[in-house]
């Protein structure tokens, strides 16, 4: 007979509490738009804010709220992402073109040396909240790696012999985050061409050449000459450094060969030239500079 | 009893080696090399060109702004460059290059060490002079004093503070300016209560310098409603916040300045270059620097012209020894090391220091104790232990609310630390991150 009891009133019980169960939940209910969720299963969920939102959720929700897509991109995901989630949305997708990030300083121990040794703590926001940096250069790489921390893809690695941070062209998704990180504005994300080729200025020293070009020996010195050389006006020199606009260039290499002190750097191409010395030239420059 | 102030404070080792060598004047530097960003606020604007000949005493740059200050030349010569030098900051930062021959004074500058007491300027003049010859805060924060001067509307000063405290370990240039300068500060401070209409002025001394809290004292007598205090020795003593709260006990509030509570604190250098400035006609163009440390041989106080490369007062000073590890300009709590020693002194250049190789090493960082050390010393009563992770961890917001702001950097927190942790490294980053978001939402 007890068992009955215990049977009844529990029974009681948990009908009573669905009940006010139901009820709670009715009142409080809030309406999420279902395709939040489709959005963010689509999203790589690296949660790295390339986009400029915090997270993928955050992104997503910011999509579905949005009239157009305009503005909204993934750039880990990339066009194949942004597609997928247009046809969900069903909006117009945003397309860009393929971005990578690069490091615009060779200032490695042999080309730039040390002239004072910082012994404080290894950040390099630190050590630019400081001074100007270990080596004469106080545009260029600092060395302490905080790229190499932020980066949620691990493709950026220190090098030891250089004592400059490598970006892995494969797992390199221009999320940006260096970009943000880096005290000096080192990083800068360029157009992707196929087999990762790369042309770019690999300086962002803005001293006079004769200053720069004693600090550094690949140093950008604003001699013009690859301005001039350049079929396409993609160079543009500013402040004693040339720039090279990604979006422009069509990798034809003349500036290369051009540039006396070897500060534009090409990656990807089939070998054509003995690299010139490079160290001699820089000298050279030098003393008919001072 | 003697007087300080209430919260925390630290008290290393004095070491004053140089306090009883008198000033002597350095000999002028081949080359002077004079930044024309000496100050807080914006860099002056050169108003000289390459080539030109100029006299000692002569703008050379004038200050941009409200809050800037004029440059003058320190030496008579040719301008042989105007082109970014690498300053005390670590960065190349614009500086005018003469070549010195001779020393030939603009024929203004009274070039006489007579004390001369009389006052005729009114307040206006006074402080259009000033403005004119460039002063700013000689202790170190090299704030321009004419701005310091103005006060804003709705607030009124009541008294000055004489900052003659010198709590930095080493740094004996304010002391033996007391000693060898006494009665010509004092006219610089009649001359600044003239100049702000204030009847009332205190002198803060520290109790490790008995023979110049006793030759103020006995200066101060012929002097009416100047009053000198003997302090008890407390580092960081020579903050303003914290010295107007051990003479007056008055509270600075948080993200206040002295002059919120009636006060405005000037150094006894700046005093004393305020009245070169009025008296004698002299724009602040040299300063007293200590050039100190353990391992030097001649530890000394010079007169130096501003842009002297730091390596010739080494050199005066007895050479640089072999085993140094660091070349610090300041004092060794606040200062900072020298790149190299082709720096030029500055306008808030107070000491040069020289630590041994084997003092400058930081020790090894270990994990934080809760030992709550740093907050019992933190004179401005934050908590260090806290700041320092949220820093590292980028959580800006809670710092602000923990009010990383009123942190002055005196680096008590890193220095009583039994772990070795770079509190301050990370808090002074902190702030700076902080202070941009502050300024951004303006």
């Amino acid at each position: 007979m007890s068992i009955l009891y215990t049977i009844v009133s529990l029974s009681l019980l948990g009908a009573v509490s669905a009940l006010v169960l139901y009820f709670v939940a009715q009142k409080f209910k809030v309406f999420e738009d279902p395709r939040i969720d489709l959005v963010e299963a689509e999203l790589p969920a690296a949660n790295c804010g390339g986009c400029g939102y915090a997270g993928c959720r955050n992104l997503a929700e910011t999509m579905v709220k949005a009239e157009t897509l305009e503005g909204l991109y993934c750039p880990v995901g990339g066009n194949a992402v942004m597609a997928r989630i247009a046809a969900v949305l069903g909006r117009d997708a945003v397309a860009r073109e393929a971005r990578i990030a690069v490091l615009r300083c060779n200032g490695t121990c042999e080309f730039r040396p040390r002239i004072n040794q910082y012994d404080g703590v290894s950040s390099c926001v630190m050590v630019s909240a400081l001074y100007g940096g270990e080596t004469g250069c106080s545009y260029g790489c600092l060395g302490c790696g905080d790229c190499v921390a932020v980066c949620s893809f691990d493709a950026l690695h220190m090098d030891p012999f250089t004592g400059l941070p490598v970006v892995d062209d494969m797992k390199c998704t221009a999320c940006g985050s260096c970009v943000k990180t880096c005290p000096k504005n080192l990083f800068e994300l360029r157009k992707r061409w196929k087999g990762e080729k790369k042309i770019y200025v690999a300086c962002m020293n803005k001293d006079r050449g004769a200053i720069a070009g004693k600090n550094c020996k690949v140093a950008c010195i604003g001699c013009s000459k690859c301005f001039k050389v350049c079929p396409h006006e993609a160079i543009t020199i500013n402040n004693y450094l040339a720039f090279i606009d990604s979006d422009k260039c069509k990798l034809c290499r003349k500036c290369v060969t051009e540039c006396p002190t070897n500060s534009i750097i090409e990656f990807g191409f089939p070998i054509k030239k003995v690299i010139s010395e490079s160290s001699s030239l820089s000298t050279q420059l030098n003393q008919k500079e001072e | 009893m003697l007087k300080t102030f209430t919260r925390g404070g630290i008290h290393p080792p004095e070491e004053k080696l140089s306090a009883h060598t008198s000033i002597q004047s350095l000999p002028l530097p081949a080359i002077a090399i004079i930044p024309v960003a000496q100050h807080l606020g914006a860099p002056a604007k050169i108003e000289i060109n390459k080539g030109d000949v100029v006299k000692t005493g002569q703008l050379i740059a004038r200050g941009d702004g409200f809050v800037s200050a004029n440059v003058h030349a320190s030496v008579s010569g040719k301008v042989v460059k105007i082109e970014d030098v690498t300053d005390v900051s670590g960065y190349r930062k614009p500086a005018v290059i003469i070549e010195v021959s001779g020393d030939d004074w603009l024929e203004s500058i009274i070039r006489n060490e007579y004390l001369d007491s009389e006052i005729k300027l009114t307040g206006e003049e006074i402080l259009a002079r000033i403005t004119e010859s460039g002063i700013v805060g000689l202790g170190g924060a090299t704030f321009p004093s004419q701005v310091k001067m103005t006060i804003p509307r709705g607030k009124k000063v009541d008294c000055l503070v004489i900052n003659g405290v010198e709590c930095e370990p080493y740094l004996t240039a304010d002391h033996r300016l007391m000693i060898e300068k006494g009665a010509e500060i004092l006219v610089g401070i009649e001359l600044l209560k003239r100049a702000m209409n204030v009847n009332v002025a205190h002198i803060g001394i520290e109790n490790n310098k008995p023979d110049a809290i006793r030759l103020m004292h006995n200066l101060v007598m012929s002097h009416k409603g100047i009053e000198v205090h003997a302090l008890k020795i407390k580092y960081p003593q020579g903050a303003e916040k914290q010295l107007i709260k051990a003479i007056l006990n008055r509270e600075v509030p948080s993200g206040g300045l002295p002059v919120d509570v009636g006060v405005v604190a000037f150094n006894v250098g700046t005093v004393f270059a305020i009245y070169e400035a009025i008296q004698k006609n002299k724009p602040l163009f040299e300063r007293i620097v200590t050039v100190t440390g353990k391992s030097l041989r001649q530890p000394a106080n010079y007169k130096v012209r501003i842009g002297t490369p730091v390596s010739l007062l080494i050199q005066c000073a007895g050479g640089l020894p072999d085993n140094t590890g660091k070349i610090i300009c300041g004092g060794p709590m606040m200062g900072k090391t020298l790149i190299n020693a082709d720096v030029p002194i500055v306008k808030g250049s107070s000491g040069i220091l020289i630590i041994p190789s084997g003092e400058s090493n930081r020790k090894p960082v270990q994990p934080c104790v809760r030992c709550a050390k740093c907050v019992s010393v933190c004179p401005m009563g934050l908590e260090p232990y806290l700041l320092m992770p949220l820093s590292e961890q980028k959580i800006y917001d809670r710092l602000e609310t923990e009010h990383v702001m009123d942190c002055m950097e005196c680096g008590s927190c890193s220095y009583i630390c039994p772990a070795n942790r770079p509190l301050l490294d990370f808090i002074r980053l902190g702030k700076l991150q902080v202070g941009k978001i502050i300024r951004s939402r303006k």
